[in-house]
């Protein structure tokens, strides 16, 4: 049930934002219900599939298992956020190229995932993109095509 | 002319997108968190639906008490089963063609009987989902629990409980196939290998649930209702025909579809429930299943028991197959394709990669406590295969044959065609052959035979799993019409110049992810003649676009695809009439490339496309008055000279397995299959890796575990294991291509191809790694228990 309603103030996607809400509301339907950022899905909400994945102060979390309350102070950045800033833009032409998408459902959190791998490994080979990549659940590409545009922007940031 | 523009050369024009691997445009709105999801959408004083779902497998529904529920929070209204029945009428999931088949009417809410754990009985609306779980956790029923029928081996005892005891028994369908002298080939051959095989229930879990938004609008007495869906005529038809509309009240619109795979190909009760609660409250009404009410309440499949025996002669011919087929399919059949496609499919399509006379199978249907069953990716082709292809390993390892060369002797050669089956099916032309000699290269395959020798000697297990296959693509009426359901196998597109040059299609076959849309834009480029930044296609809106079958048995590419090749050239001869007129030229003299008209002969450009366009649309008066233009054109398609156009492939499965914990290690997976025309080579290895995958899931990791009572023990995605990319191999995929000679553009559908063998392939790739050992295992999925198990060590 319902429990008394906090105020939380954050920045998502450079964008400082006050909202009340229920303590037990979690940060993707935070994302999805109060500011319409509806880049971020939900997959299982318990933590499995990695659909929800944004970014939090720089880090990878599952929005599902991240209360709202607990982003209070803090800087979320979503799939939408990244696109603007373009930090995800060659992750996103490599996918599109490489058609590593088909329903498109799981795309957002795969790329912030691989672009997290990227940033901490950037020689990760194809055994450790596949070893990073296995908390996020695509049901539809079977993964190779991922696999793929993930070691393809590898190379290129690497020569880059 | 006419002939000349349906010429096969017409694929071969020179600004053809035929056969090229361009990206999906639809995908960049996917990658920048742009997609359409039911559940993205929000509508003003939309309200949202939670169920009160059956714990119990089989239980009566006593008093609901439903007060404090209703003033729960947020709660605007608590409606229970009897209720929604006076709302939407319920229906049987049968086919008349299916002689024989019974099954018991369904209503959106159970009303007086829970049939499944997970049933819904009671519908919760508030204004917020969160709102409306409150108020459901606080509906009280008095549920009695009931005798429940969860052994299909057993459902059809006397002793057994019968669910429905209008029907007189729990046998759903039962069919039987006769071909030949078969216990005279069994008796008269060789050799003889048995086994029985088990295939796991699972399910389809796609990342997003169910989804649906009804909004009925009472002054427009209008219902539109946005859904993750496959098939939104079909939808559209079922909506009308159970809340009492006719089809001009009902528009279904299908945007972005997270993941369907058949899951979401049939109508469901809650769906129907949130439909009628739209109507019955005059506002939107939204349902998302979430992951918990999905893993119960989607269709599972594959819950099979087949026992099989093989005959070969002494130089290995197969003579004769015989299987009996059990399967459980939960308490109802699935509206409206049913459950017993599946087993039929079982056993038309055992054995059929080869050239064999004398069959016997029979499929035995049979209801039970448990969730339904239905038509989930490649419908009964894996457990069909599996059967075949475990069989045919047995006896070539009886007889001291490699797997590769058995398959040589028995595989219908691809000189043989048109072939009929020995079950009735007719192949129109096949290339088994082919594909297993490219196989056997794409693989090296004698180099890993040596490496496996090689790799033993230091007790390293490793197996080769070779799986050929057959799928059934681009239905006709054969398989759903015929039985009365209203499943469209036509389908249509329209085509419209717009005044700029660009076109837009409109077709009724849908887009999930597959490409579906890119597929249809490179078609119509190419048969109109612009570039494909030219082109927009519409799909999943019953408002607008042709009535169709949407996407689903393989269809979209050959039966949409081929709709729409002939929509743009009735477009291009249309346009070409029109520039005639304008350039006093014959329009048979002309062509359109690349978004000009040009001349046929030596290409020289006359005009622009969009120049036609303009007068067209705003210059009419320069046109003769005795020519109207038409600058749309629909066409659409069937087939008619068979009932299916089959396609085929070959699969191989490379793997480890760890003798002292079971576990298995996946290294290399390849396929060869033969779709006919590939029109973007892209998007049909992405639709052929994503099919393996599946069928790993299944033969490795999947299954609907349940225990005695009924309870689903492992239904959620902690527990139900669905493939990783950590554990999965690269999957190497090539083609060869035979094009059906019935339609134009000559595709086959490549959906489901990587599902039918993938099981099959890894199977036989672990009893060749156990074989060593006098070890096997048949039962799905191989998990390492039942290796260990196979190998004595637990």
């Amino acid at each position: 049930m319902s429990a008394p309603i906090q105020e939380i103030t954050l920045t998502v996607n450079g964008e400082r934002v006050t909202r009340r809400v229920e303590p037990r509301q979690h940060l993707v339907d935070f994302l999805r219900l109060e500011l319409q950022l509806t880049g971020s899905h939900v997959g299982c909400e318990h933590g499995v599939c990695g659909a929800c994945t944004v970014r939090v102060d720089g880090a990878i979390v599952r929005g599902c298992l991240f209360l709202a309350v607990q982003a209070d102070g803090t800087t979320v950045e979503t799939i939408e956020g990244l696109t603007e800033s373009g930090a995800l833009a060659d992750l996103q032409a490599a996918f599109h190229a490489r058609n590593a998408l088909q329903c498109g459902y799981c795309t957002a959190g795969m790329l912030i995932t691989a672009d997290a791998l990227l940033q901490a490994e950037p020689s990760a080979d194809r055994a450790a993109i596949r070893a990073f990549l296995s908390g996020n659940y695509c049901r539809c590409t079977g993964y190779h095509a991922i696999v793929d545009a993930i070691e393809t922007v590898a190379q290129a940031r690497r020569v880059r | 002319m006419k002939g000349e523009l349906i010429s096969a050369g017409a694929l071969d024009r020179p600004n053809s997108y035929i056969g090229r691997a361009v990206p999906r445009p639809n995908a960049k709105r996917l990658l920048q968190g742009k997609g359409q999801f039911v559940d993205d959408l929000t509508l003003p004083r939309m309200l949202h639906v939670a169920f009160v779902r059956s714990p119990h497998a089989h239980a009566r529904i006593g008093a609901i008490e439903t007060a404090a529920a209703a003033s729960s929070p947020g709660v605007v209204r608590v409606v229970a089963g009897r209720e929604l029945a006076t709302h939407c009428t319920p229906w049987v999931g049968v086919l008349t063609h299916l002689t024989g088949m019974k099954s018991a009417p369904q209503y959106p809410l159970a009303v007086e009987r829970a049939c499944w754990q997970g049933e819904a009985a009671v519908a919760v609306v508030a204004d917020s989902r969160a709102a409306a779980e409150d108020g459901a956790a606080r509906v009280e029923i008095d549920w009695q629990p009931l005798p429940v029928v969860t052994d299909m081996e057993t459902a059809l005892d006397p002793r057994t409980v019968v669910i429905h005891p209008e029907l007189g028994d729990n046998l759903c369908f039962r069919r039987e196939i006769e071909t030949g002298a078969v216990d005279a080939a069994f008796a008269g051959a060789h050799t003889v290998v048995e086994a029985v095989f088990h295939t796991g229930r699972h399910t389809g879990v796609c990342l997003e649930g169910r989804s649906i938004l009804a909004d009925w609008n009472d002054a427009e007495q209008l219902l539109t209702v946005h859904q993750s869906h496959q098939a939104p005529h079909m939808m559209q038809t079922v909506f009308a025909r159970h809340l009492g509309l006719t089809e001009l009240q009902v528009r279904v619109i299908c945007r972005d579809v997270g993941g369907s795979y058949g899951i979401k190909v049939h109508a469901y009760p809650d769906e129907l429930a949130t439909a009628a609660l739209s109507r019955l409250l005059r506002r939107p009404v939204k349902f998302i299943a979430d992951r918990l009410e999905s893993f119960v309440t989607d269709i599972h499949a594959r819950d099979h028991r087949i026992a099989g025996r093989l005959a070969v002669s002494a130089t290995g011919e197969i003579v004769a197959i015989a299987i009996d087929d059990l399967t459980g399919i939960g308490p109802y059949s699935v509206y409206p394709r049913t459950s017993a496609i599946e087993g039929n499919q079982v056993i038309m399509l055992t054995g059929g990669p080869y050239d064999f006379k004398n069959y016997r199978a029979r499929t035995t249907v049979v209801l039970q406590n448990k969730t339904v069953t239905s038509q989930y990716r490649a419908v009964g082709h894996p457990i069909a295969c599996a059967v075949t292809e475990g069989l045919v390993d047995m006896a070539a390892a009886k007889l001291g044959l490699d797997p590769i060369e058995m398959r040589r002797r028995n595989l219908i050669r691809d000189d043989a065609y048109p072939h009929t089956s020995p079950s009735g099916f007719v192949f129109e032309k096949l290339s088994h052959h082919q594909c297993l000699d490219k196989l056997v290269v794409l693989m090296g395959y004698d180099e890993l035979r040596r490496e496996q020798a090689t790799l033993r000697t230091r007790g390293i297990h490793r197996g080769i799993g070779i799986a050929s296959f057959i799928e059934l693509t681009n239905p006709s009426p054969l398989l759903y019409g015929i039985g009365g359901a209203p499943i469209s196998a036509q389908d249509g597109c329209t085509i419209r110049l717009d005044p700029g040059g660009t076109i837009t299609c409109l077709t009724g076959v849908t887009e999930q992810g597959q490409g579906t849309e890119t597929m249809i834009a490179q078609v119509a480029a190419t048969a109109v003649g612009v570039r494909l930044d030219q082109v927009r296609v519409v799909t999943g809106d019953t408002q607008v676009t042709p009535y169709g079958g949407g996407t689903w048995a393989s269809r979209g590419t050959g039966i949409g695809g081929e709709a729409t090749l002939r929509a743009g050239h009735a477009l291009r001869a249309n346009i070409l009439a029109v520039a005639g007129t304008l350039l006093q030229a014959d329009p048979a003299s002309l062509d359109t490339h690349d978004g000009k008209i040009v001349d046929r002969a030596g290409g020289a450009a006359r005009m622009t496309i969009d120049e036609v366009a303009r007068v067209v649309y705003f210059r009419g008066d320069t046109l003769p008055r005795d020519f109207q233009a038409e600058l749309v054109a629909t066409r659409h398609y069937i087939t008619k000279h068979y009932p299916f156009a089959f396609t085929n492939g070959i699969q191989a499965s490379w793997l480890e397995v760890d003798v002292e914990t079971g576990f298995i290690t996946l290294l290399r997976h390849w396929v060869v299959e033969d779709c006919g025309r590939v029109v973007n080579p892209l998007l049909v290895d992405e639709q052929i890796r994503g099919g393996v995958v599946q069928g790993l899931g299944a033969a490795l990791l999947e299954e609907c575990v349940y225990d005695e009572a009924g309870q689903l023990r492992n239904g959620s995605m902690a527990d139900y294991l669905v493939p990783m990319a950590a554990e999965l191999p690269d999957i190497e995929v090539a083609h060869v291509a035979t094009p059906t000679a019935e339609s134009e553009l000559g595709a086959k559908g490549a959906g489901e191809a990587g599902t039918a063998g993938a099981p099959a392939a890894v199977m036989n790739a672990i009893n060749d790694a156990l074989a060593p050992f006098g070890a096997r295992v048949l039962a799905q999925p191989f998990t390492p228990e039942r290796i260990l198990q196979a190998l004595g060590k637990v």
